[in-house]
């Protein structure tokens, strides 16, 4: 093995029906390194992890852990614990109505008896050596997502962890708490503990690791020293071929064409949500790209929630293409012509145990009525169609639309509102958590969209990508319209400076 | 009914048939019914003899095992029909059903006995009594559904209140007294018609059945409940109203009970409101359990659940044959019970499904080594 | 929100549950003006015909004609009938007449109505206690009424006996009472044989079944003794289905219990060949007892067999419930 190696994985395959998700993937973790594991959506990442905790059997190659055993055979998520390999996943596995110190050591105390006192005085020394901000008495629920989070990993670090996987971890987090957690990060790899770090954000990686490994299509690409690999090299490695930079989109787009004097396609006055926001005035007019931003929680999503229907408005008037409409529930904004893309895939957007087929259809088939069902020729004709329009990875239009991954997922439910030929297309947040590759499809399918004379509005955390795509930007602060930047003011600075206070104009 | 989705490659091998024949849905309930089919033929072949009698008034009947099991299974499939679609809605049970029957064939009999309780004759139609007895069965429904949909109570819950209450408000409906019908016309339905061979309630289950399949194939029945089932939240966001789904099946399963009870009351043209139906539910739920269908609500298939009321109908008439003893009865079903649900649950016959690959590996390894 | 509703509709359960417990008359509490204030408990009436036929003639019996003030409270439970007594007790009603729903547990609230002086009298069901803690009990005698059946059986001398035997729930006192002579009977004639015996639990529709599944393995037998009427008339059913003749000097003879109206009916059209009472008019003893005072602690009612080949339309208008 590698001198200061922790974890030699060698020849690593993994077969499923159809699939070859992992072919011969080597792997290598070094003591106190952080190790980005980077990849599009379906290279092989999640396998690769799954792999290595025991989720799935390997069909091939082996798993060494420096000092603890070679050719490991982990076949439970339990072996890989036992073996000091902990995983921290996106989603909290901890109790929220439990203690913090409770959660940190919940199914770990030996005998029936427990000393809470030492176990809070335990808890309450691990928090303050990794400068984690919470009370070992405190119920978990009530700490942010990121201590939340940050006390998973404590519990990990307490279990004496060699291997200290993060899954996806700072995608629900804020600057500020990303910031915290990659400094309990590195305080773990001095301790010498070595971290993979699964993650999107490109701006992380180099913040933060050492090394990367990429992947793509299951087989590995190459594992780099991070100054090796400037960003646009790493981006081209995991698309595998190379790639144009991405400011070029913006040339596509074409703002000047948009007759701001014609009537609306859709306005809105005084319109109030039921869900905090203040009363807001909105327009879109034919062709246009406009946005929402704000911070999380500012009431962007809230107000395009609002113009669809989904949550319930106490005040305002409405009208498309001029004429006054009621939209008080979903389907009042579908038949006016209005798709709407929610922001929590999972909660709101698909439809889990259902076909990819009926996933597509579903919108379409909503307004076409109860009574007149599509023939499964009919249906099988428009999955096919947008399947292979939006290039949607699926083994068939019949598998479960939950057995795609996250990027593939979001096609899905993009396949399903433009099938519903909206006018006026809302999308939420449609980039969030997939990969770099589907990123870009759908920013330059949201412009060629415009280019055909649909009005679309488009939501990103990520301003960059707004400012690539609009032409103007509405900015929220507190649930109230704080500013709106068009043209020359659409710019980082400009925009920060909006959220930050101060009236945009 | 069912996705068909059997199209056999002829590149694909048997082992790849039967492989995906064991993922299929409609599996558990077929192998059921196939061990209890050669479980009679072992023991006792003339299980399966049907011969064609006289009944006492003098009309061409059949009779034998399997002409009892699919008459008795009607109320159980027609029952089955509705369970399923509560049940794939709203990701929980109805557990009224037997008392709503009681409901439903009190009704009957109030209608057709008029202020007396053992009138001469009837005092109207049969279809009226029959149409009057769908409402009220309906509302019933519809009250359980308003629980349910509008009021967020779990559907095991809310319908606790009619399984507590219904026996009582049947008993009710006809002054406590127990009506008897004399005109042998009301018989037809739970008995034969005249001149007819097979069992009335056989035919009134059919028709259900085509019902249901008309309505799944010419509405989107199936694709909302399922979408209801799997992800509220989602279908509310496709302008589907989840509530009025949930609603609607349980008004559907209304309708269902309605029948069942017509047919139940018609059967003896007497009702016993404490024991009518007693514990239906159980076999109802049962069989859509058996059918492979998740209990916790989303996808569902109605073949497979039909299929499980015959299986049950099946297992309690061989138990009956087998003249297993009184208090050990259900006990046995209880077993038999245990047996077929542990096999039907997803995660049993995924590790079927290893197993079985396992040993085929073993195999073709011993294959390769003998060479 | 969600506990919100669960508590709102259990505390709907319970209220509902505790309403047609105690569906007490308003004048309850009042001081009785000359009146004896019963407090009856009894099971719901519509348990069958037989509690609904009894619950009647309570009702028929203890009116403000004839002298009475009383309460009644319906429950199948015990503890509810026990609460249900205890509330009787607060209210100072001069006797508690209890039909109990189950056998044991009666002591404690038996001695707290002694020590308020009031009197005890059972119906229908016996209890386990002390027999000083009440004036009376008067009850069928459920093993006779399973003996007449039996010897009117046993005097139509058939050469041989082939029994279906329908049995009701299993482990209440009619049946087994009812089973026992048919036993014993069985257990001592090498002529008479049981073909099936299996529990319909009362229910007419599993009769049916039951003797449809005789029928179709082809088993041959004479005799259906079927421990209710309710069970009879769905055994009868599956009869006609096959055409098997029934009744007076027919194929097969038909037995039943309880004496509803309309089985003996059935006996008066020669359908049926016998009908077993199980009298529910104890009204008419307790009223008695009341006003005469107790004889003797056990009072056994008088319980009839009825033959087809004898029963009057008098009968069935007199005995029929």
């Amino acid at each position: 093995m590698e001198n200061g190696a922790v974890l030699e994985m060698r020849g690593i395959c993994k077969y499923f029906p159809g699939v070859r998700a992992l072919e011969d993937v080597d792997f290598t973790l070094r003591e106190g390194e952080i190790h980005a594991l980077m990849g599009e959506n379906g290279a092989g990442k999640s396998t690769l992890i799954k792999v290595l905790t025991g989720v799935y059997p390997k069909d091939g190659g082996e798993i060494n852990l420096t000092g603890v055993a070679s050719n490991a055979h982990i076949r439970s998520p339990q072996d890989a614990q036992k073996l000091g390999i902990a995983t921290v996943y996106q989603e909290i596995t901890l109790c929220p109505n439990l203690t913090v110190a409770e959660n940190m050591y919940i199914g770990r105390t030996k005998g029936h008896l427990t000393n809470w006192k030492k176990i809070n005085a335990d808890a309450e020394k691990l928090l303050d050596e990794l400068g984690i901000p919470a009370l070992a008495t405190q119920q978990l629920g009530s700490c942010s997502i990121a201590v939340q989070q940050m006390v998973a990993i404590a519990r990990a670090v307490d279990m004496d962890c060699k291997v200290l996987i993060l899954d996806e971890p700072t995608s629900s987090l804020d600057e500020q708490e990303v910031l915290k957690l990659f400094n309990l990060m590195r305080s773990l790899k001095e301790k010498g503990v070595g971290i993979i770090f699964v993650t999107h954000f490109l701006e992380q990686v180099y913040e933060v690791c050492d090394r990367i490994t990429v992947l793509r299509d299951g087989k590995l690409v190459g594992e780099y020293i991070i100054e090796d690999l400037p960003r646009v090299k790493l981006v081209s490695k995991m698309l595998g071929k190379d790639f144009d930079d991405m400011a070029d989109i913006k040339s596509e787009s074409d703002a000047d064409n948009i007759d701001y004097n014609d009537i609306p396609v859709y306005e809105a006055k005084d319109l109030t949500g039921t869900t905090g926001i203040k009363p807001f005035d909105f327009e879109i007019h034919k062709g246009e790209v406009n946005g929402f931003t704000g911070l999380l929680g500012s009431g962007r999503s809230e107000c395009v929630r609002a113009i669809f229907g989904a949550d319930k408005t106490n005040g305002g008037k409405v009208w498309v293409n001029g004429k006054q409409v009621k939209i008080n529930k979903p389907l009042d904004a579908m038949k006016n012509g209005i798709s709407y893309l929610p922001e929590d895939r999972k909660l709101d957007g698909i439809v889990g145990d259902l076909s990819v087929r009926d996933n597509i259809i579903l919108a379409l088939q909503v307004m076409k009525g109860f009574f007149r069902p599509f023939t499964r020729a009919q249906a099988e004709a428009f999955a096919d169609e947008y399947i292979k329009l939006l290039s949607i990875k699926t083994a068939s239009s019949e598998s479960p639309v939950n057995s795609l991954s996250g990027g593939n997922q979001q096609k899905v439910i993009l396949a399903r509102w433009l099938l519903a030929n909206p006018v006026y297309l809302i999308l939420d947040e449609p980039t969030r958590g997939i990969d770099i590759g589907t990123k870009v499809e759908i920013q330059k399918l949201v412009l060629k969209l415009a280019a055909e004379g649909k009005s679309v509005t488009f939501i990103s955390s990520e301003i960059d990508e707004m400012i690539r795509t609009c032409s103007s930007l509405i900015v929220m602060r507190d649930g109230k319209v704080v500013g709106e930047l068009k043209g020359d003011d659409l710019n980082q600075n400009k925009i920060m400076a909006t959220i930050a206070g101060g009236e945009g104009k | 009914m069912t996705e068909s989705n059997n199209t056999i490659g002829s590149g694909k091998s048997f082992k790849g048939f039967v492989g995906r024949l064991v993922q299929n849905q409609l599996f558990i309930p077929i192998a059921a019914l196939l061990v209890l089919v050669i479980f009679n033929l072992a023991a006792d072949p003339s299980f399966f003899k049907i011969t064609l009698d006289q009944n006492s008034a003098g009309d061409p009947v059949l009779s034998g095992y399997l002409i009892t099991i699919v008459d008795y299974a009607s109320e159980l499939a027609i029952l089955a029909i509705g369970m399923t679609l509560v049940t794939a809605a709203s990701g929980g049970q109805d557990i009224s059903v037997g008392a709503t029957i009681a409901i439903a064939g009190s009704v009957v009999l109030r209608v057709l006995c008029g202020t007396d309780s053992r009138p001469e004759k009837m005092q109207a139609p049969i279809i009226v009594a029959f149409l009057i007895c769908v409402i009220v069965s309906a509302l019933f429904g519809a009250f359980n559904g308003a629980l349910v949909a509008f009021f967020k109570i779990q559907p095991m819950v809310a319908t606790l209140i009619l399984f507590t209450a219904g026996r009582s408000i049947a008993a009710w409906i006809n002054n406590n007294e127990l009506p008897i019908i004399s005109d042998p016309s009301f018989g037809y339905y739970g008995n034969f018609i005249p001149g007819i061979p097979l069992p009335t309630p056989v035919f009134i289950a059919a028709l259900c059945m085509v019902v249901i399949a008309l309505v799944l194939k010419f509405t989107n029945l199936r694709l909302y409940a399922q979408a209801v089932g799997i992800n509220p939240s989602s279908s509310r966001l496709n302008g589907i109203n989840p509530q009025m789904i949930k609603f609607l099946t349980f008004v559907i399963l209304g309708v269902c009970v309605a029948v069942a009870g017509f047919i139940k009351v018609s059967r003896l043209s007497t009702i016993n409101y404490s024991v009518v139906a007693k514990d239906i539910e159980m076999d109802v739920i049962l069989a859509v359990a058996l059918g492979g269908n998740a209990l916790s609500g989303g996808k569902f298939n109605m073949t497979a659940s039909i299929l499980g009321a015959y299986v049950i109908q099946f297992l309690t008439t061989t138990l009956l044959k087998f003249k297993v003893d009184s208090a050990a009865i259900s006990a046995y079903k209880a077993v038999v019970v245990i047996i077929l649900v542990v096999l039907s649950a997803p995660f049993v016959r995924k590790k079927i499904g290893e197993l079985r690959k396992k040993i085929t590996a073993r195999k073709v390894k011993a294959a390769k080594e003998g060479v | 929100m969600k506990k919100l509703v669960k508590i709102l509709v259990s505390s709907v359960l319970v209220g509902a549950m505790a309403f047609s417990m105690c569906a007490c008359n308003a004048a309850g509490g009042k001081k009785s003006n000359g009146k004896i204030k019963v407090g009856i408990i009894n099971n719901d009436p519509n348990e069958s015909g037989y509690r609904t036929a009894n619950d009647k003639d309570m009702k028929a019996t203890f009116t403000e004609a004839n002298g009475y003030e009383a309460s009644f409270a319906y429950s199948l439970k015990n503890d509810e009938q026990i609460a249900a007594a205890q509330k009787f007790i607060q209210d100072e009603v001069d006797y508690l007449l209890i039909s109990a729903a189950g056998v044991s547990g009666w002591d404690g609230v038996l001695e707290q109505a002694k020590k308020a002086g009031i009197k005890v009298i059972l119906f229908d069901r016996t209890i386990d206690a002390s027999p000083d803690l009440y004036e009376a009990s008067i009850v069928s005698d459920m093993d006779k009424e399973g003996e007449t059946a039996v010897n009117w059986l046993a005097s139509q001398n058939l050469s041989e006996y082939n029994v279906i035997h329908i049995q009701g729930v299993m482990g209440s006192s009619a049946q087994q009472g009812r089973s026992k002579a048919l036993d014993t009977k069985v257990a001592a004639e090498a002529n008479w044989n049981i073909v099936k015996q299996q529990t319909a639990e009362w229910n007419a529709e599993t009769a049916q079944q039951i003797v449809q599944s005789v029928i179709d393995s082809g088993e041959k037998f004479n005799v259906i003794y079927a421990e209710n009427d309710d069970m009879a008339k769905g055994a009868v059913q599956a009869l006609d289905k096959a055409n098997i003749s029934h009744g007076v000097g027919k194929d097969v003879i038909v037995m039943g219990f309880d004496c509803n109206k309309w089985a003996l009916e059935e006996l008066v059209a020669g359908n049926w060949n016998y009908d077993g009472q199980c009298n529910p008019f104890q009204a008419s003893y307790i009223d008695d007892i009341i006003k005469n005072g107790a004889k003797q602690k056990t009072v056994i009612m008088e319980e009839k067999g009825f033959d087809a080949s004898t029963i009057t339309k008098d009968d069935v208008e007199k005995y029929g419930i």
